[in-house]
C-alpha cells in the first residue's frame, strides 16, 4: 500500500473549485496580452481590451479541462523516457533561477558565473533521485537579455537530464525553443519527445503579464510542456486562510489551463504553483513554512481532482546556511510532497526563499529524495511468509546475513544513502576527521563533479547550440562567450 | 586471465564453486598452494575488504566472498597443514565475563575469518584465565575481547593483568572493542589496539599478525 496524505474532502475540494469558478466568472483576470484576450473572446468571454480583463465562462473551462492531459512524459537529452509525470509518481528538480548560490570555501552567498553553472550541471548528472535539471540559477557574466536562454545552453550542453526552465522575455522563448530543436533535429521531434518543462507565473491576484502569457501561448504552439506557478500569498495578496488562498490559487491555475487548452487542445500542461505563507512579522513568502507546505499538498488534490498532473515549490528551505533549519524544512517538504503525490516537485538545492542555490545542498537533498522515495514504497511483504523457515534458519545459522531472503530482498527494501548522512559509529566518524555534515557534502560534491562523463549529445547539435547561443550573446555585445572550463 | 586471478575474481563474486574447482585445477597443474592462497584467495578478500570500506560493497557480499574463500581454503589446507601456513594468524575472541552480549564479537569473528585468519570463539562470559589458557594452548598471537556493559569492562584489564603475570604480555597481543570501550579506555588498560567495528578490528590484526 502506497502511504498518501489527504488533506481535503471531496465536498470541501468541489466547493473551493465552485468558488474560484465564479471568481473567473464575476471578477475575471487582468490579462495584459491581446492575443490571449482575443483568444478569450473568439471562445465566448466577456472581454474588455481596453481594460486588459477577460471574464471566464464555465463552458470555456469546461471545455479546457475536458481537453488537459492527465499526463505526460519527458525526455533526456539522449531521446530516452525519464518521466511520466501521472498518477501518484514523484519526481524532484532543483530549485530554479536562484540570483546566488552558497559559495563553500567562503561560507558567503555570492553572485554565480560560468564556471558555477558548469559544475552544477555536472554534479546534477549524477543526482540519481533528481530526475531532472532545473536552470536552477542565473550566471552573471553575459548579458543580463541572454540570462535565461544562456542557463539552458549550459544545461543542455553538460547534463542530459530533461531541464524545468522559464524564458525572463517573449524574445528569449524563440532562442530557447530553437535550442531544444538543435537537440531534437526538428519541431515535430520536439513535439513527440518533450525536454523541458517552461514555468508560466501569474502575478497575484488574478492577473497574467504580457510576458508571461505570451509565453504560455508560444509553448502551447510548440507543445512545449508548462507549469503554471500561481504565487499566493496568505494575508497579503491572498486570503489569511489557506481555504481562501486555494480559491486564488485554483482560479488564477484554471485560468492558465483555459488559455493553453484553448490555444491548443491537448497541449502537456501541469497544475503547479509556488504559494506561501506571507510571515507578516519579517515580511517574507516562508517556503519551509508548514502551512507553505499544506497549501502546496492541498493544491497538487485540486489539481488531481481536476485530472491534471502537478508541481509544487517543495522541500527547499528558508535557512542562509546549510544548517539543522535548511535539513528539517527540506526534508518536511520532501516528506508530504512524495506522500502527497505531487508528480513534479521543485526545490532540492535551494535556500533563502528560493533565491540561493547550494551544490552542497544539492547533494544532501538527494538523499532525502532517496530516504523519501522509500518512505513512499511504502511497507509491503517480501517472501516473509510463512514466516517459520527464516526463523529456523536464523536460529541455526546465528544470523542472516547471507541468507538468500536478504539476499534477495536488502537494496530493495532498504535505501542507503551516501556518506553525507552520517551513520558511522562514533569511532569510525571520529578516525574520518570528524567531519560536519557541511564537509562531507562538499567531498562528496568535488567527487561527483570529478567523475563526471560528457553526455550523449552529438557534436552536430552541440555546434549548433553554440552557434545559436553566440549568436544572440552578439546581439547584446558579448562577441565571445565566458570560458567553460 | 591466469588461474589465480580467476580465482580470486570468483572469490570477489562470491561464487564458492567456481572457487572451489578453479583452485582444484590450478593444484592438478602444480602451482604452489601458498601462492594460491596468497595471490588468489587472500588477495580477493583484501579488494573485497576495501571495496566494503567505501560502501561499494556491503556485509552480505563480504561474506558470500569469505564462503567462496573457504571453498578454496579447503582444497589447499591439507597440502598447507605441515607448514601451519593455512592462516594468517590466529585469534581468541570472546565477550568478557559477566556478560552476554556477543552481536558485536560475532560479527567480528565473521568478518576475521573471512580476511583469512583463523579464530576460536569461546563465546560470551568469558573468564580472563579462559582467555590467556586457550590463546596459550592453541599458540594465538591476539586475544580479542569485547563488552557491552560498562560494569564488566574492567575485566578486559584484568585479562591484560593475567597476561603480564605470565610474561606473556610482548607474546599476545590484546584487543578490545564494543560499544562502551574507546580507544582512551584501551590505552588505559594497556590494551594493544581498540577496534571499533568489524572492519577496522580486522585492520587492526593485520597490523599485529
Amino acid at each position: 500500500m502506497r502511504p498518501q496524505l489527504r488533506f481535503l474532502e471531496k465536498d470541501l475540494i468541489e466547493r473551493i473549485i465552485s468558488e474560484a469558478r465564479d471568481v473567473l466568472g464575476t471578477l475575471g483576470m487582468e490579462i495584459h496580452n491581446q492575443q490571449a484576450l482575443k483568444l478569450l473572446s473568439d471562445h465566448g468571454a466577456r472581454v474588455d481590451s481596453g481594460a486588459h480583463h477577460a471574464w471566464f465562462t464555465d463552458e470555456i473551462i469546461d471545455r479546457a479541462l475536458s481537453t488537459a492531459l492527465p499526463g505526460f512524459r519527458l525526455y533526456d537529452v539522449n531521446g530516452e523516457e525519464t518521466h511520466d509525470l501521472s498518477g501518484e509518481n514523484v519526481y524532484f528538480t532543483p530549485g530554479s533561477a536562484a540570483i546566488n548560490i552558497l559559495d563553500h570555501e567562503t561560507g558567503t552567498m555570492r553572485k554565480p558565473v560560468t564556471g558555477d553553472y558548469v559544475r552544477y550541471a555536472r554534479l546534477m548528472s549524477s543526482m540519481d533521485n533528481i530526475a531532472s535539471q532545473s536552470t536552477a540559477f542565473i550566471p552573471t557574466d553575459v548579458p543580463d537579455e541572454v540570462t535565461d536562454a544562456y542557463r539552458l545552453f549550459l544545461s543542455l550542453l553538460y547534463c542530459s537530464k530533461p531541464v524545468v526552465t522559464g524564458a525572463f522575455t517573449i524574445e528569449s522563448f524563440e532562442l530557447m525553443k530553437d535550442m531544444q530543436i538543435a537537440v531534437r533535429g526538428s519541431k515535430e521531434h520536439l513535439k513527440e519527445k518533450p525536454l523541458t518543462i517552461f514555468s508560466v507565473c501569474p502575478t497575484a491576484p488574478l492577473k497574467w503579464s504580457d510576458v508571461t502569457s505570451q509565453n504560455l501561448l508560444d509553448c502551447a504552439d510548440h507543445s512545449i510542456p508548462v507549469e503554471y506557478i500561481s504565487m499566493p500569498l496568505t494575508g497579503f495578496i491572498s486570503p489569511v486562510t489557506i481555504v481562501g488562498t486555494l480559491v486564488q490559487h485554483t482560479a488564477e491555475t484554471l485560468s492558465g489551463v483555459a488559455l493553453t487548452q484553448l490555444r491548443n487542445p491537448g497541449a502537456p500542461a501541469l497544475w503547479g504553483g509556488s504559494p506561501a505563507a506571507f510571515d507578516v512579522r519579517y515580511e517574507t513568502t516562508p517556503m519551509g513554512a508548514i502551512e507553505t507546505q499544506m497549501i502546496d499538498c492541498a493544491c497538487s488534490e485540486i489539481g488531481k481532482h481536476l485530472g491534471l498532473p502537478t508541481q509544487a515549490y517543495s522541500a527547499l528551505s528558508d535557512a542562509k546556511l546549510l544548517d539543522a533549519q535548511a535539513g528539517l524544512e527540506t526534508s518536511m517538504g520532501a516528506t508530504l510532497s512524495v506522500l502527497a503525490g505531487i508528480n513534479n516537485v521543485s526545490g532540492p538545492g535551494m535556500l533563502d526563499f528560493e533565491s540561493c542555490q547550494s551544490l552542497e545542498k544539492l547533494v544532501l537533498d538527494n538523499d532525502i529524495c532517496g530516504l523519501v522515495f522509500r518512505l513512499a514504497r511504502g511497507i509491503e511483504p517480501r517472501g516473509d511468509f510463512p514466516a517459520l523457515p527464516i526463523f529456523e534458519e536464523l536460529l541455526r545459522d546465528g544470523h542472516l546475513l547471507i541468507s538468500d531472503h536478504t539476499l534477495t530482498n536488502l537494496r530493495e527494501e532498504h535505501y542507503f544513502p551516501t556518506p553525507v548522512i552520517d551513520r558511522a559509529n562514533r569511532s569510525r566518524w571520529q578516525e574520518e576527521g570528524s567531519l560536519t555534515l557541511g564537509e562531507r557534502a562538499h567531498r562528496e560534491v568535488e567527487q561527483k563533479i570529478t567523475d563526471w562523463e560528457p553526455t550523449g549529445l552529438g557534436e552536430m547539435e552541440e555546434k549548433e547550440l553554440v552557434q545559436l547561443m553566440e549568436e544572440a550573446a552578439r546581439k547584446f555585445g558579448l562577441d565571445r562567450l565566458p570560458d567553460r572550463e | 586471465m591466469d588461474l589465480v586471478t580467476r580465482i580470486s575474481e570468483s572469490l570477489q563474486r562470491g561464487d564458492n564453486d567456481a572457487v572451489s574447482l578453479l583452485t582444484a585445477e590450478a593444484l592438478d597443474k602444480q602451482l604452489d598452494p601458498q601462492v594460491i592462497l596468497d595471490d588468489g584467495l587472500i588477495a580477493g578478500m583484501d579488494v573485497i575488504g576495501e571495496r566494503f570500506r567505501i560502501h561499494e560493497i556491503f556485509l552480505p557480499e563480504v561474506l558470500l566472498a569469505a564462503r567462496a574463500m573457504y571453498a578454496g581454503l579447503d582444497r589447499i589446507e591439507p597440502l598447507l597443514a605441515a607448514s601451519g601456513a593455512a592462516s594468517r594468524g590466529k585469534v581468541v575472541i570472546g565477550t568478557i565475563q559477566g556478560d552476554l552480549h556477543d552481536i558485536g564479537k560475532n560479527l567480528v569473528g565473521i568478518m576475521l575469518r573471512g580476511a583469512g585468519f583463523e579464530v576460536i570463539d569461546l563465546g560470551n562470559d568469558v573468564s580472563p584465565e579462559a582467555f590467556v589458557t586457550t590463546a596459550l594452548e592453541e599458540e594465538a598471537q591476539v586475544i580479542g575481547m569485547s563488552a557491552l556493559l560498562t560494569t564488566t569492562m574492567s575485566s578486559m584489564g584484568q585479562t591484560i593483568e593475567r597476561l603480564e603475570q605470565e610474561g606473556l604480555r610482548g607474546e599476545i597481543h590484546s584487543i578490545v572493542g564494543g560499544a562502551p570501550v574507546s580507544e582512551d579506555f584501551a590505552n588505559q588498560i594497556g590494551a594493544v589496539g581498540y577496534g571499533f567495528d568489524g572492519l577496522s578490528a580486522v585492520e587492526l590484526v593485520k597490523r599485529l599478525v
